[in-house]
């Protein structure tokens, strides 16, 4: 699935032609990160309990994606073969302790909530995946293009699985925002809904939606939409 | 007694893959057999029971501000730790080829893996943030790995006998696994009932 090709045909060097609107639109759907490349589950599907912690996480994501990308395909033809892994963690490590910082000056209380996962984001793989994969064989704008599409694939699934468990889990959306709003039942008191407390009467709040296994079976249920949608994705083996 | 309840809190009741995801990438990939996971899940105790005590000291004496350096380093917390557990990878490798080439051929391509397993960078931030102690950061790193064993190994019996099984196409693969995975999530919450308190009472 991963493009490897190298592309060194002479245009422009910040060209947006067909082949660079793909770089960021294939990475949503037919060759996503979570779904289909398996890559870095590991940091955040803890954070998707509610909705605005998981943007500001894929927001932070897309950076460092992105610029990771970036770096690592301007230095590409001076990082010796043995040692560009560790040349690797060390600009992503760079990037996130940036991220890090400026998320804990800009919304302390955001920060206390994401707490290791924001460091998390070095070991997520697809930041290294799509440096190996791609940036360390692409031009800087190419590669920077297909960070910014990875990172928003990521984003894409961290937020649908967020969205659908804040709202049936804890009945409200975008808690902690501005623009928040209670869709259903009362919010604030997570475990204790009772059918009388309950704003309409009918709906208590799922607690099975706010526990770690439903974010896997929320997911597990979107790869089994994609690949019915598309049956070339289906899993042979 | 203190030690040990916490443990089996990491074990089995905060489990790293089950209620935190850490380390799902390698668990994925590397749950097609049982015979490979025990490989990888052994790795893992082992790297994770020595990165998190060599953490803390770093932490504890480099890092912050009453250290031998006296100054607040905190900020080289992430680079340092991912350089610590990069290198004693490495070097836990070059060990075991040395006096056990038996172990090294049966782990293989698994150690150098473990680098970027979030398992392990995880344990060690966790330890910064719960503030543990020396001894305790032990016990939490050993007690993470083994539940990190104890769920690769799980999963990797299950798919083993599943691919048996009758399972709708689009589903096979990929999204079986996570659909396990949560119902093993739900299997280890019936252990929330252990309290560690009233263990040490008796």
């Amino acid at each position: 699935m991963a493009e490897t090709q190298v592309l060194e045909k002479k245009e422009p060097t910040f060209a947006f032609g067909k082949s660079e609107r793909k770089l960021l639109t294939d990475p949503l759907d037919d060759n996503n990160p979570i779904t289909i490349q398996v890559l870095g589950i590991c940091s955040a599907l803890a954070v998707t309990t509610l909705m605005f912690p998981s943007i500001i996480m894929a927001i932070a994501v897309v950076f460092v994606c992105a610029f990771s990308s970036l770096f690592t395909s301007i230095l590409r033809n001076h990082i010796p073969k043995q040692v560009r892994m560790i040349v690797q963690l060390v600009i992503i490590a760079f990037l996130v302790t940036v991220v890090e910082l400026s998320l804990k000056a800009i919304n302390y209380p955001v920060y206390k909530q994401l707490s290791v996962f924001i460091g998390l984001i070095i070991t997520n793989c697809i930041v290294m995946g799509r440096l190996e994969a791609f940036a360390s064989a692409n031009r800087p704008w190419r590669a920077f293009l297909d960070g910014i599409g990875n990172g928003l694939g990521y984003g894409v699934i961290l937020i649908i699985v967020a969205f659908i468990r804040e709202v049936f889990g804890k009945g409200t959306f975008l808690a902690g925002t501005p623009i928040e709003a209670k869709l259903i039942g009362p919010t604030g008191e997570y475990f204790i809904n009772t059918a009388e407390s309950s704003w309409f009467g009918w709906y208590t709040n799922n607690n099975l939606m706010v526990l770690p296994a439903a974010a896997m079976f929320i997911i597990g249920i979107l790869i089994w939409i994609q690949r019915s949608r598309n049956p070339k994705l289906v899993d042979i083996s | 007694m203190e030690l040990f309840n916490l443990f089996i809190k990491a074990a089995f009741i905060e489990n790293m893959i089950l209620s935190y995801f850490l380390g799902m990438c390698s668990y994925l990939a590397v749950s097609k057999s049982v015979k490979t996971a025990i490989g990888l899940g052994a790795a893992v105790i082992f790297v994770l029971g020595i990165t998190m005590p060599i953490n803390w000291l770093i932490n504890e004496y480099l890092l912050s501000e009453n250290g031998w350096l006296g100054m607040d380093l905190t900020f080289l917390r992430f680079i340092l730790f991912i350089a610590v557990i990069a290198s004693m990878v490495q070097l836990v490798e070059m060990i075991i080829e040395k006096f056990s080439p038996a172990l090294y051929t049966a782990l293989g391509i698994f150690l150098p893996l473990i680098t970027v397993n979030c398992a392990i960078l995880g344990g060690s931030l966790f330890m910064v943030s719960r503030e543990y102690n020396f001894s305790e950061s032990v016990a939490f790193g050993m007690g993470g790995g083994f539940g990190w064993f104890l769920a690769i190994v799980a999963i990797a019996a299950i798919r083993e006998k599943i691919q048996y099984s009758n399972v709708p196409p689009a589903l096979r693969g990929l999204g079986m696994a996570f659909i396990i995975t949560g119902l093993m999530g739900i299997a280890f919450m019936s252990l929330l009932g252990i309290d560690p308190a009233t263990l040490s009472n008796n």
